[in-house]
């Protein structure tokens, strides 16, 4: 205790005892060289290369989200012209079908007037056959009936009756067999 | 072991048994050494001393031996300690072109911590920097570091001039002159040096007033209750030392920063 209280006596806490100040200054130089040598020229390297790994990655995911907005407009304006396209050739289509279904008109239209045409000048030709030879025989079958009227006797009514039934009988049949030979 | 602190622990020294209360002091400061090689002792402030820049080697070793793109735990908070300097204390008044003094302000600034931080460690209990020969070395650094930058970036009568605000009547350049002198070359590494100290001193002194005193008032008397206060300051001085450990270290290294930056570039 006694050299203790000698010690205080003399102790000015504001002056620095040498061996200390030494010690102290070697110390604080060799956490200063460590730090400024070895440990952060290392951290720094590595937060500096962090960095550009972290700023890489962000410019890469930029590009290729520019690239997938390019592609999606490439996609959208194909679609667009497919769209058109798909139009212009329904459109097309349907002025085509539209053409044909008009033509065919027309065709059948020229047809059924062609067949119309023909079964008319059949006809026409038909009836003046018919004409021609109904006026070649009316004359002979009105002296046929004449002569069968004289020849047979005239007194008998009755008689006279069934020769007319006969006579039209007759004609009936001629006709029909005329129609059968025109239609032939 | 000091004087009071071997009084106390060595016995019942208590309140009312007819002894003194051990008051700590300047005593408590000066160490008889472990052991002596001629005339150098080698007392328990540099084995803490040098236990401190172990520690600080030995953590930014360990966090930045092979550092990785991808950090682990030791690596993460060794970034983390050292971009807080770099962003509360050197680029606030340094700037980015300030970043080539990161290594010296970290260096400062995490010594001094872990010389602090001594002083709340069980068993060894003492802040190194409460031994101004430990802080000298630092601020005669920084002092010679701010005036070689000064002389070097503002020329020698330049950087005296920049010392002087200008735009003042002539007369009180008679006063100010001497002031702002006295002020670079003396006052500031000065007080630097001294507020670190004084505060480490301080925080000490009241923390082992506070421990003995528990010690001192503890007997089966009124003396119990006094010794339960004291111990509650003992702690409310212990969670407040945790704190002031951790701004001397920060006030010191942020001055230094501002020192720096008003030799590199004059105060406008």
């Amino acid at each position: 205790m006694t050299h203790l209280a000698d010690a205080t006596a003399s102790y000015n806490p504001l002056l620095p005892s040498w061996p200390e100040f030494v010690i102290g200054t070697i110390l604080f130089f060799l956490v200063f060289g460590f730090l400024a040598r070895i440990g952060l020229p290392r951290i720094m390297k590595t937060l500096e290369e962090r960095h550009d790994a972290i700023e890489g990655g962000i410019n890469r995911a930029d590009e290729a989200q520019a690239e997938a907005q390019q592609v999606l407009e490439q996609y959208r304006s194909q679609l667009d012209d497919a769209r058109h396209e798909a139009a212009r050739m329904r459109e097309e289509a349907r002025e085509q079908g539209a053409q044909i279904i008009a033509e065919m008109r027309e065709r059948a239209e020229a047809e059924s007037r062609r067949i119309i045409d023909a079964a008319q000048a059949q006809i026409a030709a038909e009836r003046q056959q018919a004409l021609a030879s109904l006026r070649t025989e009316v004359g002979s079958l009105a002296v046929e009936l004449a002569s069968r009227i004289v020849g047979e006797s005239l007194a008998d009514t009755a008689r006279q009756g069934r020769m007319v039934d006969r006579f039209l009988a007759d004609l009936d049949q001629q006709g029909t067999r005329v129609r059968a030979g025109a239609g032939r | 072991m000091t004087g009071a602190l071997a009084a106390a622990a060595g016995g019942g020294c208590h309140i009312f048994s007819g002894c003194g209360f051990p008051a700590p002091g300047l005593q408590d400061f000066i160490w008889t050494p472990f052991f002596t090689i001629g005339q150098f002792q080698f007392t328990k402030p540099m084995l803490l001393a040098i236990l401190s820049a172990l520690v600080v080697i030995g953590f930014f070793w360990a966090a930045f031996r092979k550092p990785k793109l991808i950090p682990g735990r030791t690596q993460s908070l060794g970034e983390m300690a050292i971009l807080a300097v770099r962003d509360q204390i050197l680029r606030p008044s340094l700037g980015r072109k300030g970043d080539s003094y990161l290594p010296f302000l970290v260096s400062l600034f995490f010594f001094i911590y872990i010389m602090n931080v001594m002083e709340l460690i069980p068993v060894f209990q003492f802040p190194v920097t409460s031994r101004i020969g430990f802080v000298w070395p630092m601020v005669f650094t920084v002092y010679f570091l701010y005036l070689y930058l000064g002389f070097m970036h503002q020329g020698a009568w330049g950087y005296l001039r920049n010392m002087i605000p200008a735009g003042v009547p002539w007369p009180i350049y008679i006063i100010l002159v001497p002031v702002e002198l006295l002020r670079f070359f003396i006052f500031q590494p000065f007080t630097l040096g001294v507020r670190l100290f004084g505060n480490m001193f301080a925080g000490h002194l009241l923390l082992t007033i506070f421990t003995l005193a528990t010690w001192y008032l503890l007997s089966l008397s009124v003396g119990l209750l006094y010794a339960v206060g004291s111990f509650a300051l003992a702690i409310f001085v212990f969670v407040l030392e945790t704190l002031v450990t951790l701004l001397q270290a920060f006030i010191f290294t942020t001055l230094t920063a501002t020192y720096i930056a008003s030799s590199v570039e004059p105060a406008h």
